[in-house]
């Protein structure tokens, strides 16, 4: 089978009762585009913590690029991440004083990569998503659709097997936002597979797929 | 699979983090930098004053030692034997020997219009023609007694007595004891023999007769050859008075000086007790910008966990911070030490030493320094969990 990411009856409880995911199974092949919507609330965030490996369910089995989730430790976790998982946040989270490129470069940072070739793969990186002249600038003297852009870099750099990207345009505007959108579409029929958490409807439909979350429960996939 | 972060990475990282706050690494490091600076100063400081001391004591010489009178069981003063120099000088490795006679009532004055109760501090004594080589003194002006000059109302002063008494070439006369005395000549200050410094010496004879003087001495100073001194030393009161040894005392002047060697280093333990409050009070600045850091980067720490930071990474990065922090204020500390200490040396004449140990202790201090205040931000960073890291942004 070739489901990079599967979910079996997972739940996650926090501390106070609040049960933010209750008994979600889904599965996610190579090459798919996913989308994860729902209302504020709903346990979006919480799920593509637990599907990245950044969070343990509190029960249920994560599989994700062969691996059993809960056999691994921090150590090799870490590895997996670093290796094959890339993530994009709402709020890009680039460091302020080092340049775009050395930003996409901390992609291969934990990697054990020599920082030679971490420039190099960085330059490709950002030259894929169509900023390669920005290279060498700091975030700040780059727009937030930019900016959005570098951190996409940085979570591709180390090709890895899934990319989650929660609310990626959040802090956009409509225009740049779509651009981000197309450019995820780019890359996925370029082969990556990516899972994106949105609570924008309009952006879901222009996926392939959509799953749609409800109280912590999977209530739809399409 | 197997994650991991180079060495160099490490320290690139570091500097990253600092760099992107420069004022704050700058203020932190030079609470390191001053703590350092201090204890390098004080250590180079006290290097170099000892070296002088020592310098000082090679050019007088350890070998000088001095007899004089001293108490009977009963408490009640002792007179040196007439003799006392004669048979001193026939102990096996004793060289020069010279002895004064200090002259109690009589003072010495500028002029008979000045109070004879206004000593200044200065004493009258009679002395041997061979003291000024047996002290391997030198005059600054004139020349010593003879056995001529000291027949008569002739004076030599020692450097402090001429100040005094305002006399700076020979020729002037002072008034002793009743008597107008020329100055014949004004000695170099002689650091073994302060008292000296302080005395108007005329010759046993003039004091015999113009002050009716009895001629044994008061103080015997005796230059015995270099391998010979503890040997000399410890035969010298048995010498003097083979019946109540005890109740001679020999004593060696080069000792004070040593003595004063010993009690700089007591202040150079207090210093560097105040040195060492100083780099305990940079070591809590480094401990709090790392702490305020912890506070301010959780998202960069939970950004780093979800590229692939293992909880060791996070701890080594912020403690690679402290530690190129506390390091860079510990060599710019080093640095300023060894200049101050340099640039000071040279104004007192000394010759700078700036101890090894001290630019290693100093190094070596200042990154324990940062190891210690940095472990407790570095664990606390990393026992963070990486979803509540990125939630808090
Ligand atoms: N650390 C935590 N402790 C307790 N409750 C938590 C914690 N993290 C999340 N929750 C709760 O879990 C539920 C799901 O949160 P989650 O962030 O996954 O929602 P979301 O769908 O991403 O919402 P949004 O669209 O607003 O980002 C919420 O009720 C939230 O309050
Ligand atoms: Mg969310």
């Amino acid at each position: 089978m070739s489901a990079v990411l599967a979910l079996e009856g997972v739940s996650k409880t926090y501390p106070g009762g609040v049960r933010a995911l209750d008994d979600v199974s889904l599965r996610v092949e190579a090459g798919e585009l996913a989308a994860v919507v729902g209302p504020s609330g709903s346990g979006k965030s919480t799920l593509l913590h637990i599907m990245g490996t950044l969070e343990r369910p509190s029960s249920g089995r994560v599989r994700l690029d062969g691996h059993d989730v809960a056999t691994l430790g921090d150590r090799a976790l870490a590895a997996l991440r670093a290796r094959r998982i890339g993530f994009v946040f709402q709020q890009f989270f680039l460091l302020d004083g080092v340049t775009a490129l050395e930003n996409v470069a901390h992609g291969l940072l934990y990697t054990a990569t020599p920082v030679r070739q971490r420039l190099a793969a960085a330059r490709i990186a950002l030259e894929r998503v169509g900023i390669g002249r920005r290279a060498m600038h700091l975030p700040n003297q780059l727009s937030g659709g930019e900016r959005q852009r570098v951190a996409i870099a940085r979570a591709l750099v180390a090709r890895p097997a899934i990319v989650f990207a929660d609310e990626p345009t959040g802090n956009l505007d409509s225009r740049s936002g779509a651009a981000v959108v197309e450019l995820l579409r780019t890359l996925n029929d370029a082969g990556t597979t990516i899972v994106v958490i949105t609570h924008d409807q309009q952006l879901a439909h222009q996926l392939p797929r959509r799953m749609t979350m409800h109280d912590g429960r999977l209530v739809g996939d399409a | 699979m197997r994650g991991g972060l180079l060495l160099g990475d490490v320290l690139r990282v570091a500097a990253s983090g600092l760099r992107s706050r420069r004022v704050r690494t700058l203020l932190s490091a030079l609470g390191i930098a001053i703590g350092i600076a201090s204890l390098v100063g004080v250590l180079g400081l006290s290097a170099s004053s000892r070296e002088g001391l020592v310098r000082q004591l090679d050019a007088l010489g350890t070998d000088l030692l001095t007899v004089g009178p001293g108490q009977t069981l009963g408490g009640e003063d002792t007179t040196l034997p007439l003799s006392a120099p004669k048979t001193i000088a026939r102990v096996a490795g004793v060289g020069r020997v010279a002895t004064v006679r200090s002259l109690g009532d009589a003072t010495v004055r500028r002029s008979d219009k000045i109070d004879p109760d206004e000593t200044g501090g200065l004493s009258v004594q009679a002395a041997d023609p061979t003291l000024l080589a047996t002290m391997h003194g030198r005059m600054l002006r004139g020349r010593f007694l003879n056995a001529a000059s000291g027949r008569g109302p002739s004076v030599v002063l020692g450097a402090v007595a001429a100040e005094r008494l305002g006399v700076d070439r020979p020729g002037r006369q002072v008034y002793i004891a009743g008597r107008w005395y020329a100055v014949v000549g004004i000695m170099a200050a002689l650091p073994l023999a302060p008292d000296l410094d302080r005395s108007a010496l005329i010759g046993y004879d003039a004091a015999a007769r113009y002050l009716g003087s009895e001629r044994s001495a008061t103080l015997i100073y005796v230059r015995a050859a270099p391998d010979a001194v503890e040997r000399v030393s410890t035969l010298l009161s048995s010498t003097v008075d083979p019946a109540n040894p005890e109740e001679v005392d020999v004593s060696r002047p080069s000792d004070a000086l040593a003595a004063r060697a010993a009690a700089d280093d007591a202040f150079t333990g207090l210093f560097l007790g105040l040195g060492a409050v100083a780099l305990l009070v940079g070591g809590i600045g480094i401990a709090n910008t790392m702490v305020i850091s912890v506070l301010e980067r959780r998202s960069e720490i939970g950004l780093r966990r979800a590229l692939g930071a293992t909880r060791g990474h996070v701890r080594i990065q912020f403690l690679g911070e402290s530690l190129l922090l506390s390091g860079l204020g510990g060599l710019s500390g080093v640095a300023l030490g060894a200049v101050v200490t340099t640039v000071y040396a040279d104004q007192r004449g000394w010759q700078a030493v700036v101890p090894p140990e001290a630019l290693a202790g100093g190094l070596g201090a200042a990154l324990v320094i940062g190891a210690a205040a940095g472990l407790y931000p570095a664990v606390r960073a990393a026992r963070l969990s990486p979803v509540d890291a990125l939630r808090s942004a």
